[in-house]
């Protein structure tokens, strides 16, 4: 049971938290990144990773998910990117960049996050806007609507439920994946498990565990309530039954 | 990285070399067997665990939601993370790993049994109940295998996914395939981790392509729709 209280000591430590000199410090080339020994600063550059990749994600995927949908071509190619991405370890896609020109750090992290972050936004939204009513389409399009305004303003606002869906699972699948930055010497929180396992001090390793996990489930909380009400009141029933 | 960049391109490091294959051959097959048999066993155990689990969810209402909240916050909660809270307990190596690929797996499974079994033609239960089945007779010579298809899907995508978790065991030393990517990568080794990678890749494909095989074995009559 000593393990259970370490991981208490190292969590109620006010120094593992803020770390030695700040939540930053400063980088040899005179610049500043977040301290390897704060909770507080790993757990902004954890937020930090990850936001930056689902952004980029997000920017590439939602645009081309939303033409395809709305052309209903590519479904077949959707389909088989996400299932080569579901094969694909993400320890390896972290290895080979870290390993390529890009390198160590956190710029590889984020470019594999973003690429993992990428199939579950591409098919929602593929599939939200391909899915819609043909009859639905036919109405607005015979009410003199050009294909673009069917687009905008008919089979967009029908496919936010699932476009939110996407969203959330692709957050959630991200702050996840993050961790493993700590393997090619980026950061987040997952560093605090590898310090732990590293120097054999087990309560670090439960506390950093502890971490990440309630960080996943708190996303996952909120990302779930963002579902809902980006969801209008009356699909939310058709979206429970599915 | 500026520095460490120009050395590794100082010396010939390419990504694909058969080279490193026939002189490390033996090593490579050693964690392709243990990618192996770590996949199967984990998606065997967690088949036998989510096979009630799905029937209860199915059988008992008030059971489900406990079923699906507990192993979809499994689910939720990071790989490094998992591996991270068994370690201290089951200490470094086969045992972490393995808990932790069945607790993954259990969520698709569980799901996949439970909307097979939702799915199942309320018509068809009808007629066997009429034709006198009882409810343990009907679960497995009518519910079930009209749900396999469904089940056969879970076990796929479980499989495949397994595949890929695997290699995050390396955080506690013991990842198949992902311990030479980690490897490669210590040691600057660019046709290591590549090699890893493909396998791995193959690796999943070999089995959902044996699966996929198994199920239409399994489910004749699918295909004669189709026909």
């Amino acid at each position: 049971m000593s393990i259970l209280s370490d991981a208490w000591d190292y969590l109620t430590t006010a120094q593992n938290w803020t770390g030695a000199s700040g939540i930053t410090s400063p980088t040899f080339d005179g610049g500043w990144r977040f301290s390897r020994d704060s909770i507080l600063g790993l757990g902004i550059e954890h937020l930090w990773l990850s936001f930056a990749a689902v952004t980029i994600a997000v920017a590439v995927a939602l645009p081309l998910g939303i033409y395809l949908g709305h052309v209903r071509k590519g479904g077949t190619a959707t389909v088989v990117i996400s299932n080569v991405t579901r094969a694909m370890p993400t320890l390896a896609l972290l290895t080979l960049f870290a390993a390529s020109a890009i390198g160590y750090g956190n710029q590889a992290v984020i470019l594999a996050a973003a690429i993992f972050a990428f199939p579950p936004v591409l098919t929602n939204a593929y599939t939200g806007m391909a899915d819609v009513d043909p009859d639905i389409r036919d109405a607005a399009l015979g009410q003199g609507m050009t294909r673009r305004q069917v687009a905008l303003r008919v089979e967009l606002p029908l496919a936010v439920p699932l476009i939110a869906a996407g969203l959330r699972t692709s957050t959630v699948q991200t702050v996840a994946t993050v961790p493993l930055a700590a393997l090619v010497a980026g950061g987040g929180l997952g560093v605090i498990i590898n310090q732990g396992l590293a120097t054999q001090r087990y309560g670090q390793v439960l506390a950093g565990a502890f971490l990440v996990a309630g960080l996943s489930l708190a996303i996952d909380f909120v990302m779930a309530r963002l579902e809902r009400l980006a969801t209008p009141v009356p699909l939310r029933e058709a979206a429970m039954a599915a | 990285m500026g520095l460490y960049g120009r050395g590794m391109d100082a010396v010939p490091n390419p990504w694909f070399s058969l080279d490193y294959l026939t002189r490390n051959w033996e090593e490579v097959w050693e964690q392709l067997v243990i990618h192996t048999t770590l996949t199967v066993q984990a998606v065997l155990i967690a088949l036998l665990i989510a096979v009630p689990l799905g029937i209860a969810a199915r059988r008992i209402p008030r059971l489900a939601g406990p079923i699906m909240g507990t192993t979809g916050v499994l689910y939720t909660i990071p790989s490094f993370a998992l591996f991270g809270l068994l370690a201290p307990f089951t200490g470094i190596g086969r045992t972490t790993v393995l808990i932790g690929l069945v607790a993954y797996a259990l969520l698709v499974l569980v799901r996949n049994i439970v909307v097979g079994l939702q799915n199942v033609d309320r018509d068809v239960v009808d007629a066997a109940r009429g034709q006198g089945y009882t409810s343990t007779a009907m679960l497995w010579h009518v519910e079930f295998p009209l749900a396999l298809p469904s089940i056969i899907a879970g076990i796929r995508i479980a499989t495949v996914t397994t595949v890929a978790l695997v290699t995050v065991g390396v955080v506690v030393g013991y990842g198949g395939l992902g311990q030479l990517m980690f490897r490669g990568l210590q040691s600057d080794y660019r046709a290591q981790i590549m090699t890893a990678t493909i396998l791995c890749l193959a690796l999943a494909l070999v089995c959902d392509l044996v699966l996929m095989l198994l199920g239409r074995a399994l489910t004749p009559w699918t295909r004669r729709r189709a026909a």
